[in-house]
């Protein structure tokens, strides 16, 4: 205590010796406010303050959060007075038990490692459903990202791209939003299984870029990351609620306004877009970022391939592609039609054959037109309309057109 | 006095969906509490593989026998930093003795570790010490007043000076001060004596 008289002695009370500061702020009883970098005095001359005021930045300083005035007080302070000495010290020491930089690169591959481990000596009663895993690993990898992210990340601009009438469409928005989208959108299976909606009242079938576009509306300008917290819970509700209605939820829909898809592929489609909106944030923020699981990746590519025959139908109908020259007419259901095989390489991959004509055409190596090979992710990128089809690089055997509907058609599944 | 991170609500809802053998469950503990069991493995063995291992055999602690956790006596994550301290412990002991047994020669190359080899037993003690205080300061962050550990983690890890602090908390910025200096005061108490509080649990 004898410091702080010390203080008042030789300096007099503080109060007088104001000091006007780039800062707001101190309607508390009129203290100093140091000038931060000593400009405007002598800079050997250290800051004077009153040993309370002194005793009450011992925490601040210990963490290096006040100003380079602040500092100097403090530490000359401390050459005068044992007893803040004696609490500093023990204040820095506690500064490194907060110190924990081990838990920011935990490997995302170590979760499914450690959950298969308990699993095999323990098998659930209630499983994760196989279709759902992708979704819980991919919003697992996703979350582990998000981990140690800053504001400065959580507010780093990324440019969303689709594929919409055959050219490539964006958005702006930022990680943040990025966030509140993949909430938004997984917002459709909540709904189909009667959890809450993150939109509150949202329009009845409303797709993806709609629910998007009335979840960054309805929310405060930008998105911040107090946006992660929902969307991680409504991802583990997900899991948790197919978990038990898996087995009696065959049949159950889950309408994306102006289609729909069963729960199960419903599932996988949104592991698909955490996947991929995941790639978008760690490219914005310069992280590196590694492809699903082969199993899981290999599942995805299968959805893709499944929803393919009707897009190319809806091409049809929208006058984007021509009807083949050799067949005027389309082949009757059930019938064996053109067929396109296409070969995914990688160790998630393999070879789907794709009936060209009619969605329920049978697709029939008889009747091979045409054969495309691409890589897994690269096939992926294009589904999701981040590579353009003229840029795929395809191996290419056959019908030259017919490869090309395929190639456009894979890019139209991609939306917002 | 404190208010907790877990509400013993999830805690308990937690334990009982682990006991009926819920998949899901285990998936949202690992994501809760995974880089904890970590990085207090990690402190403990000092290498990342020895701390997957540790935390491979936590959750599998965790997923068959969490009827052993026992709300009434502290939070599950409590229980779950004293599984891991317990399970941690040990293997760093086993590492030691097979050291003293297998003698200096090519002890390193068969443990991969970065030790000193002729630490020997003093320094084996102090590094549980360690991992003691580290177990004690996880368990005072997450039971502190949750403004005091906002204040901090806004400090610390978001490296805000404190105006900036007391402007994101919107209180004053001698109420900022006061927030930090008792939440460093409390979080100093872990390198007092003891076993870390809650560990009775830890059977």
């Amino acid at each position: 205590m004898s410091g702080a008289e010390e203080f008042r002695v030789e300096f007099g009370e503080p109060r007088e010796r104001r000091i006007p500061t780039p800062r707001a702020s101190v309607e508390d009883g009129g203290r100093p406010l140091p000038d931060p970098a000593g400009r405007g005095e002598d800079v050997s001359v250290p800051l004077v303050l009153p040993h309370d005021v002194l005793k009450s930045l011992l925490g601040a300083w210990a963490l290096a959060a006040c100003s380079a005035a602040e500092t100097d007080a403090v530490e000359h302070h401390l050459g005068d007075c044992g007893a803040c000495a004696d609490e500093a010290r023990r204040l820095r020491e506690a500064v490194g038990l907060l110190h924990q930089p081990e838990t920011l690169d935990l490997d995302p591959a170590l979760r499914t490692r450690v959950l298969d481990a308990c699993l095999d000596r323990r098998p659930p009663r209630i499983p994760v459903p196989e279709w759902a895993a992708p979704y819980d690993a991919e919003t697992a990898r996703l979350d582990a990202l998000l981990q140690d992210f800053g504001d400065a990340e959580w507010h780093a601009p990324v440019r969303l791209r689709w594929f919409e009438d055959d050219a490539q469409t964006t958005r702006r928005t930022t990680v943040a939003g990025v966030i509140a989208h993949l909430l938004a959108v997984d917002g459709v299976i909540a709904t189909a299984l009667g959890l809450d909606d993150p939109l509150g009242h949202a329009p009845g079938a409303a797709g993806p870029s709609v629910r998007t576009e009335a979840y960054w509306r309805s929310t405060p300008f930008p998105q911040t990351r107090a946006v992660h917290a929902p969307w991680r819970e409504q991802t583990h509700a997900l899991v948790r609620t197919v978990s038990f209605t898996g087995g009696s939820a065959r049949g159950l829909t889950v309408p994306y306004g102006g289609f729909e898809l069963p729960l199960h592929d419903a599932m996988l489609d949104r592991a698909f877009g955490c996947w991929v909106h995941a790639e978008d944030i760690a490219d914005a923020v310069d992280y590196p970022y590694r492809p699903p699981a082969p199993r899981h990746l290999n599942k995805m590519i299968d959805l893709a391939v499944r929803l393919l025959p009707g897009a190319l139908a809806a091409r049809r109908r929208s006058g984007l592609s021509t009807p083949p020259r050799t067949i005027r007419h389309l082949t009757p259901a059930g019938h064996p039609g053109r067929t396109l095989r296409l070969e995914i390489e990688g160790p998630a991959g393999g070879n789907w054959l794709i009936p060209l004509d009619s969605p329920s055409a049978t697709p029939s190596t008889d009747w091979e037109v045409a054969h495309v090979a691409l890589d897994s992710v690269e096939f992926c990128h294009l589904a999701a309309g981040h590579l353009l089809p003229e840029e795929a690089a395809a191996g290419q055997l056959g019908d030259k057109e017919a490869i090309r509907d395929v190639l456009y058609a894979t890019a139209s599944l991609s939306r917002m | 006095m404190a208010k907790m991170d877990a509400p013993p609500r999830w805690d308990r809802k937690m334990q009982q969906r682990l006991a009926r053998g819920e998949a899901a469950a285990l998936g949202e503990a690992y994501d809760r509490f995974a880089s904890l069991v970590h990085s207090l493995a990690h402190r403990v063995l000092g290498d990342e593989k020895a701390a997957d291992a540790v935390t491979r055999e936590v959750f599998a602690h965790i997923w068959e026998h969490p009827e052993t956790y026992d709300p009434k006596r502290g939070p599950l994550r409590t229980w779950i930093a004293a599984v891991t301290h317990r399970v941690a412990v040990q293997r760093l002991r086993d590492r030691e003795e097979r050291r003293r047994d297998e003698g200096p020669d090519g002890a390193e190359d068969l443990l991969g570790g970065e030790e000193d080899l002729m630490g020997g037993e003093e320094d084996l003690e102090s590094k549980v010490r360690r991992a003691s205080v580290a177990a004690r300061a996880d368990y005072i962050v997450h039971s502190m007043p949750v403004p005091l550990r906002r204040a901090l983690e806004l400090a610390y890890f978001q490296r805000r000076d404190y105006r900036q602090t007391a402007a994101d908390l919107g209180v004053t910025e001698d109420e900022a001060r006061r927030r930090l200096r008792l939440g460093l005061q409390l979080l100093s108490t872990a390198h007092d004596a003891g076993a870390p509080p809650g560990y009775g649990g830890a059977a």
